[in-house]
């Protein structure tokens, strides 16, 4: 009887590891990017956003999200791009993001939102070695959609508080001590 | 745990913390009736409370702490130092009882319950034994005796007695149970509405075996009850068998003619109920043998009767009325003040209510996304220069900030009863050590957000110890250093510049310079012939592994406490500073900001962006007059005033206008300017903290929303300042490198 039960419950797993997942696919200079949808809480229109002086350029700054400040990462940047260009499609996708306990909201920058797919387990493959001109970390996996790979995003690594404190905390230093050498001059 | 225990857990914490600072008086000052009464209070609370949620082993405990406080109360047993850190010690214990119940543990452990036994059995050998002649009975003797049911003795009743319990008789009739009634289910009932003090039980009416119906009710009983209902409510209880029983309630205060009415109506004899009476507590031995004594005369006066039972106590009662028919003035006074406190203190508990934290979160953050509403309806109303449109909007948008200040202010609590904490702390281990130290508060009123409060105890708790383990030197050497024997700890709180300042100062023995320069050295911190300042040397305490204690005590000396002192109040986001003066004393003030609090702050522009700088800090502003020298310094009336641009710091692109405005803050005595565009005005601001990923970011303080909407920055001066300051020296230290090289 239980071994009834164990397998059942493998079964459902796995069949729920096979369902079709939903993605958010959004493009970034011309490329096409795609997120879990479990992820996005909300997208809204890029807006006023209060840059934060001292901080590297992936942090575009931060936006008042109805009454909570949320930080802004330009994603192009982060990937060591050149800064997103504000067009009429610009978009913030609203991310949240668990880490431990810890609950917070972050923006990301996208050049536009595409639409929501559904990518079949199986329609993903692993990230490869190299070749994607990003970290491999920040892949989750390459979706498959309509025979063309898509590169679905690892939140968790590519907005992860912990990296982006320490780069940022490094970008302050340099600063201090440029804008000392500016004032001494 | 259930929603019940919980609220028991809560509030039994914070009767033991009354307790133990009415103890912690007690201590220093002559007990007075009030303080006493107080403690007793706390424990009653606390043993009722564990009653009514069935928690066995705190009743059992607390009993005979309050049996001892009773008596305490009573005036038959003295206070000594002995007996206060006996009774300190079961606040502890109670503290770990409390600890173990909120575990969800059925029973305390081994070793818990040796202490705890061992605590009662030290209370019940020394201070629940009455040697001396029982104070009622010489009071009777005096004709003073007291009126009140309280002044029973407890060992006499062989029970707890209570001065404003409620005495309850009731007789079941015969037909009860074949309406369908327990009695006993009554009684439980009862004992849930309130306490069930004592309770006799009144088999005189069962007949013999052969005789004896079992479905008829025979019992009877006496109860002596605590409840905080009425007699209605009482009354209630009984509801069901109302025609069917004998219900008599004497309520608190009684007078003891109001017992012996009710020995004399009731259908038992009287010498037995009387025993009855003395048992359940309701009546003390000497006041039963004095009515007795009565009695007798009386029926001996009058021979022509039979001197049976329904006659004769109509003449006690008519006896111990007459005999205690003045009742002594200040009893009654007693009474009526204890009976005014009672209602004062239940009035000061009305006055409170409990919420939960996040639910205040919630309601403030909406109080915000309504103001910053409010603010975008008021700009389309000016758009729209409909007049009457403005005005409402203008009138809405006032009160909203109102409610958005009152909000805020639901947050902020004292820090008062986080020191007060220390009083126990300081205490404790004064005696440990052997050293007179006094504890001296200031600024207990100074408010602060409830977060801040909560986390600051322990970094407070290592310096506290460590001021007096290392910082005050024992008795012997002080009076030969010609201080005053008695050391001093200053905990004191202050608000200053948009922070707050918490300060530990000791008029110990300083921090030894030398030696803390020979302990880094030692421990490989610093280098030998590394040239540091003195503030530099006494910072080295705060590093990690560090300790000059040349022998672990059990208090301090561990080396981590220093260390993680300042870890956690980074956390907070403040900074802890320390002065000495070896042979003076050492302060560690701690400067933490106003998490989520609202400050007062003063709108700046630099181009397009919006800063805020705390109004606290602004001295004044003046405008920077072209004609300055490229150099960051100007002649602010005779005096040299170092200024920094905002636009170069922040890197802000963009030409700077015509006219620029400087802002002249003070921080902590130093004085600065800062350079802006345009200088917008006051601005009360909420502060929203930033996430995670700007934590390392120093010079802004945190952020805000403005009534636009849009995000504005808060500056932290001293960082702002510190930061220029260290980045000049290293800068000016690569030039000198470079013209080396």
């Amino acid at each position: 009887m239980g071994q009834l039960t164990s397998t059942g419950k493998a079964a459902v797993r796995a069949a729920v590891a096979d369902a079709p997942q939903q993605y958010l696919t959004f493009t970034l200079g011309g490329e096409m990017f795609a997120l879990a949808i479990l992820n996005v809480k909300e997208i809204i229109e890029f807006g006023t956003v209060t840059e934060i002086p001292m901080m590297p350029k992936f942090i575009r700054g931060v936006i008042n999200l109805r009454g909570a400040v949320v930080p802004v990462i330009d994603l192009s940047c982060r990937f060591g791009g050149l800064p997103t260009q504000v067009d009429r499609r610009t978009c913030i996708v609203i991310v949240e993001l668990n880490e431990g306990d810890d609950k917070h909201d972050v923006g990301i920058m996208v050049d536009a939102v595409s639409e929501v797919l559904e990518i079949s387990a199986t329609e993903i493959e692993p990230p490869p070695l190299f070749g994607a001109k990003i970290r491999t970390d920040f892949i989750e996996g390459m979706g498959k959609i309509e025979g063309r790979f898509v590169i679905i995003l690892s939140v968790s690594k590519v907005l992860s508080s912990e990296e982006m404190a320490m780069l940022s905390q490094a970008a302050e230093s340099v600063a201090a001590g440029t804008v000392a050498a500016t004032a001494t001059e | 745990m259930d929603e019940l225990t919980s609220v028991f857990v809560q509030e039994s914490r914070e009767q033991l913390a009354s307790m133990e600072s009415g103890l912690l008086v007690l201590e220093h000052q002559a007990p007075q009736p009030d303080d006493i009464n107080a403690i007793f209070r706390a424990a009653h609370t606390i043993k009722g409370a564990s009653g009514v949620i069935e928690c066995h082993f705190i009743e059992a405990f607390m009993h005979k702490v309050e049996n001892v406080l009773d008596r305490l109360r009573n005036g038959q047993i003295q206070l000594t130092s002995r007996l206060t850190e006996l009774l300190l010690q079961c606040c502890d214990h109670l503290g770990h009882l409390i600890d173990v119940l909120e575990a969800g543990n059925p029973e305390p452990d081994e070793s818990l319950q040796t202490a705890g036994e061992a605590l009662l059995a030290e209370l019940s050998r020394n201070y629940l034994q009455s040697s001396d002649p029982d104070p009622d009975a010489r009071s009777m003797g005096e004709g003073e005796a007291s009126l009140i049911a309280h002044s029973v003795d407890v060992l006499a009743a062989g029970g707890v007695l209570i001065g404003d319990s409620w005495h309850i008789s009731v007789r079941f009739g015969p037909n009860v149970m074949r309406g369908g009634m327990d009695p006993l289910s009554f009684l439980r009932y009862l004992g849930t509405q309130g306490e069930i003090l004592a309770i006799e039980t009144l088999p005189d009416a069962m007949p013999v075996a052969e005789l004896m119906d079992p479905e008829t009710c025979y019992l009877g009983f006496e109860i002596k009850y605590q409840t905080r209902g009425t007699k209605a409510d009482i009354e209630r209880v009984f509801a069901f068998v109302q025609d069917e029983c004998e219900l008599r309630i004497i309520p608190p205060p009684a007078k003891i003619s109001e017992y012996l009415q009710l020995i004399k109506e009731l259908p038992e004899e009287d010498m037995r109920l009387g025993e009855i009476l003395v048992r359940t507590g309701a009546l003390t031995q000497a006041e039963l043998d004095a009515g007795l004594e009565a009695q007798k005369a009386a029926s001996l006066s009058e021979q022509n009767q039979d001197g049976d039972a329904p006659q004769a106590p109509v003449q006690i009662g008519d006896i111990l009325v007459e005999e205690h028919q003045v009742v002594p003035k200040e009893l009654v006074e007693a009474a009526a003040s204890r009976q005014a406190q009672i209602s004062t203190k239940k009035a000061a508990d009305a006055r409170l209510i409990r919420v939960q934290a996040d639910k205040l979160d919630q309601l403030i953050d909406l109080v915000g996304e309504l103001v910053i509403a409010g603010a975008s309806a008021n700009l389309l109303a000016q758009r729209s220069g409909q007049t009457e449109l403005v005005e409402s909007t203008s009138i809405l948008s006032r009160l909203v900030e109102n409610i958005r200040d009152s909000a805020l202010q639901l947050r902020m609590v004292q820090i008062g009863e986080t020191f007060n904490r220390f009083n126990r702390v300081v205490r404790d281990m004064s005696h440990e050590l052997n050293k007179d130290i006094e504890l001296i508060i200031t600024g207990a009123d100074t408010e602060l957000d409830k977060t801040v409060v909560e986390k600051i105890g322990d970094p407070l708790m290592h310096l506290v110890r460590n001021a007096l383990d290392h910082g005050i030197e024992p008795t012997a050497l002080r009076i030969q250093r010609n201080k005053p024997a008695k050391g001093r700890l200053e905990l004191n709180a202050f608000h200053d510049s948009g922070s707050i300042v918490i300060q530990v100062r000791d008029d110990g023995s300083g921090l030894p310079v030398e030696k803390i320069h020979a302990k880094a050295l030692e421990r490989g911190l610093i280098q030998a012939g590394q040239v540091l300042s003195e503030q530099e040397i006494i910072n080295l305490i705060f590093e990690p592994g560090f300790s000059t204690a040349s022998e672990v005590t059990n208090i301090s000396g561990r080396g981590v406490g220093m260390d993680v002192v300042r870890r956690n109040i980074q956390a907070l986001r403040g900074t802890v500073e320390v002065t000495t003066q070896e042979g003076e004393g050492t302060c560690f003030s701690i400067r933490l900001p106003l998490t989520l609090a609202i400050i007062d702050g003063f709108l700046v522009g630099v181009d397009k962006s919006s800063y805020v700088i705390p109004l606290d800090m602004v001295i004044e502003c003046i405008e920077l007059h072209a004609d300055q020298t490229d150099r960051n310094f100007l002649n602010l009336r005779g005096e040299v005033l170092p200024f920094v641009r905002l636009r170069d710091i922040f890197e802000i692109e963009g030409t700077p206008p015509a006219r620029e405005n400087i802002v002249i803050v003070q921080y902590a005595g130093e004085k600065a300017g800062i350079v802006v565009d345009q200088l917008m005005g006051e601005f009360q601001t909420v502060i929203k903290p930033l996430a995670a990923i700007f934590r390392h970011l120093r010079g802004i303080g945190g952020s805000t929303i403005l009534g636009s909407g849009e995000v504005a920055l808060i500056l932290d001066i001293q960082a702002l300042i510190q930061r220029c300051v260290r980045g000049e020296e290293k800068a000016l230290k690569q030039q000198a490198l470079l013209k080396a090289g």
